[in-house]
């Protein structure tokens, strides 16, 4: 390695900023997992009788279920009996208005750059936060009502919204999807859930932003998200934890219907804690996220992935009417010791449907970053088109990147695209930029934002001037 | 300005300079000329301190800094600016926010405040037009499907907008057509001032016919082995580098 590599190397310090820990105190439940675990989540939640059934349903078929094993990933061996289901920030009862809020949570929430109160109502979005397992206050509810437009916990959706609920939940990943859907089917605490009426165009950004704070517990939240037809949303999601050596359980499920003609656009910005240079610590992230299209439908997934040990996530859009068109565009970055496996599935079923596939990945330090995709047209997907392009960046010579495309067409009219391409950050490169007075690390910092340039340019400007900096962030100075 | 002073440097094992001397004062153009493989790019890069090079003998003084001892980004902001001979590509990074960055970490070295957005676009604009630079290209990506005619301009343009106090021009005027050549020229003429110094590395004459050079230096197998003014360079277009070599042989 050239002596510049080297230094550059050493160099990847990339802080994380988020890695404090706030002092609430917090109402735990002791490790493990059983059926009486989960009577207890459900009595915590105050839920009605069909949700503990559903709950109970999904953990005996969990219990039937194997551990996925065929990602690109060395996954240390998970005990899922030493994971505390449940953790919840204490606090006096419901909450009349702001000023009831633990100042200590404010405080942390501030320190995330989230203030919930006028900065809000200036930025002009409303969120929900989710601290450990519950979802500590949702803004701007009432001018959302207004429109109809249903914005609050999942808990909350099950005890006022039963109908929309039962509906919709696990409609588009059943509990019986995979391990992880089956786990969070079983134990969620909590998540956001979504409602926009017939026509409605939702006239704020909503966001979501999730914080793991205590310790040794799991993070199972659910976010349930429904277009109802000509509607349109713009979601967006974060997610930070603090610094811990141990390891913690990240596994989400987000479901998403878009009705007829609808339109959602879903952001996430990933920056869980990724462990420390040696690898030690960190989040693991085992996501199930899709979404389902009616006719017309158009579903838009864009990721920006920083954080995490390990990753194991493929936002998928099933694009069952006909016409529908599903997006999705990523960076994943991965440094240090963190591995990554991400990707999307489109599965075309409609007739004329359309679908565009952008991933960036980006590998710096001993990490390792895979792309897995799955293209399939159904049989009766006429003239379903679709276009992939995966780019892989690699900065340093320890790192790897992997490309898993899985085409798989039944329809002869379909036209399919995939387009692949890796790259290194050249010294020619990083010289051209220190000549002209750049640091090797605003140059690093330059180049890879240019090269995620087509996927940061579909974030919510905000957001998208936040996953710059964070992407510069978590490189802090690594190339080859 | 700048003062050289026996200076060796190899890649790998391969000595390529040889022992340069060289003194620039302020208000000079230096011509360097050679035949291929002399080492005269060799020489620009290592000036701007391009770690492919070893430098193994000699001094290097720069604004009374000893220009070795410092990173290329330091020698950068001191006033050195290298215009590439074959200027790289940065995919997704406009040339605007390129610049704007490269001039305001300039800035920052000087202990200048940065440039607002309003008045760097603004300097932007001025300095395109000063270089015949069409003000779009500094809306794409930095050098990204510019033709050769345009990345030099572009190397032109940076050099107007970092003003230097001493630019090496690393054989700015290959592959260009006259109209370029003399875009080109132009803008480093006008950009000449009494304060600031400029090397010219050329394979041609004909870039001299519009920067007017006080020295002429020969470059051959990593030495300076003749210096002259603007007349050695007319004679080397008529006559070549034999005889020079052949001389320095003797």
């Amino acid at each position: 390695m050239a002596e510049k590599d080297k230094d550059i190397l050493d160099n990847i310090d990339g802080e994380y900023k988020y890695g404090f820990t706030t002092d609430i105190e917090t109402e735990t439940i002791a490790r493990g997992l059983n059926e009486d675990v989960i009577r207890l989540i459900s009595a915590k939640k105050e839920e009605p009788e069909w949700m503990l059934e559903r709950r109970l349903k999904a953990f005996r078929h969990w219990q039937t279920m194997k551990l996925p094993t065929w990602a690109h990933l060395d996954i240390p061996e998970i005990d899922f009996q030493d994971i505390i289901y449940y953790a919840a920030p204490k606090q006096r009862k419901k909450l009349g208005s702001m000023d009831e809020v633990d100042p200590e949570l404010k405080r942390t929430f501030d320190k995330l750059g989230i203030p919930l109160e006028e900065q809000m109502a200036l930025a002009g979005v409303a969120v929900d936060a989710v601290m450990d397992s519950v979802s500590v206050k949702t803004t701007f509810r009432e001018t959302l009502a207004e429109k109809g437009i249903i914005f609050c916990s999942i808990s909350e959706a099950i005890r006022e919204y039963p109908e929309l609920v039962q509906k919709y939940l696990g409609s588009v990943v059943p509990y019986t999807d995979n391990f992880y859907a089956a786990l969070n089917a079983a134990v969620f605490s909590d998540g956001s859930f979504c409602y926009i009426p017939k026509g409605v165009r939702c006239p704020m950004e909503l966001s979501t932003y999730f914080r793991i704070n205590a310790e040794g517990t799991g993070q199972f939240e659910r976010t349930l998200l429904v277009a109802d037809e000509g509607a349109y949303v713009s979601y967006l999601e974060g997610c930070t934890a603090p610094r811990r050596d141990e390891n913690q359980l990240h596994a989400a499920v987000v479901e998403i219907v878009v009705e007829k003609d609808a339109e959602v656009k879903y952001s996430t910005v990933q920056n869980w804690y990724p462990g420390d240079k040696e690898g030690k610590g960190g989040i693991y992230n085992f996501v199930t996220k899709r979404g389902l299209c009616r006719e017309g439908g158009h579903l838009s997934w864009t990721q920006v992935e920083t954080g995490s040990a390990i990753t194991w996530k493929y936002p998928s859009c099933v694009l069952m009417g006909d016409n529908s068109v599903g997006e999705f565009y990523s960076v994943a970055m991965t440094n240090n010791y963190q591995q990554a496996d991400t990707g999307t599935k489109m599965i075309h079923i409609g007739r004329n449907t359309r679908s565009r596939i952008v991933s960036k990945g980006i590998s710096a330090g001993k990490s390792q970053n895979a792309y897995r995709g799955l293209v399939r047209v159904a049989k009766g997907a006429d003239n379903a088109r679709n276009y992939s392009q995966c780019d892989s960046l690699l900065i340093g010579d320890k790192c790897g990147a992997h490309t898993f495309p899985e085409i798989s067409s039944h329809n002869p009219t379909a036209v399919l695209e995939h387009e692949a391409t890796t790259s290194k950050i050249s010294e020619e490169q990083l010289f051209y930029c220190n000549q002209r007075g750049l640091s090797t690390e605003d140059a690093v910092g330059l180049i890879v934002n240019g090269y995620a340039r087509e996927v940061l340019a579909k974030l919510p400007m905000e957001f998208a001037v936040e996953a710059q900096k964070l992407l510069a962030l978590s490189l802090e100075g690594s190339v080859g | 300005m700048l003062s050289v002073k026996n200076l060796h440097a190899k890649v790998g094992d391969k000595e390529i300079l040889r022992g340069i001397n060289l003194e620039v004062r302020a208000g000079e153009v230096h011509a360097i000329m050679g035949p291929n493989g002399s080492g005269k790019s060799t020489f620009a890069s290592v000036l701007a301190g391009n770690e492919k090079f070893e430098v193994t003998e000699g001094t290097v003084e720069f604004m009374g800094k000893n220009l070795l001892d410092l990173s290329i980004e330091e020698r950068a902001c001191m006033g050195l600016f290298l215009g590439f001979q074959y200027p790289v590509e940065i995919p997704g990074v406009t040339m605007a926010n390129f610049m704007k960055m490269a001039v305001n970490e300039q800035r920052k070295f000087r202990g200048e405040e940065p440039l607002t957005a309003g008045e760097f676009l603004r300097m932007m604009r001025e300095t395109s037009a000063g270089v015949e630079l069409d003000s779009k290209l500094t809306s794409r990506a930095v050098n990204e499907g510019f033709s050769g005619g345009e990345k030099k301009k572009n190397e032109i343009f940076q050099m107007a907008m970092l003003d230097p106090k001493l630019a090496v021009l690393d054989e700015t005027d290959s592959g260009l057509d006259i109209d370029a050549l003399r875009i080109v020229a132009t803008g480093v003429t006008k950009l000449h001032t009494p304060e600031n110094a400029t090397i010219v590395i050329t394979h041609y004459q004909r870039l001299l016919d519009y920067i007017v050079p006080d020295y002429v230096h020969v470059l051959y197998k990593g030495q300076i082995i003749y210096s002259g003014d603007k007349s050695l360079a007319l004679k080397l277009e008529k006559e070549g580098y034999d005889w020079l070599i052949n001389e320095h042989k003797e």
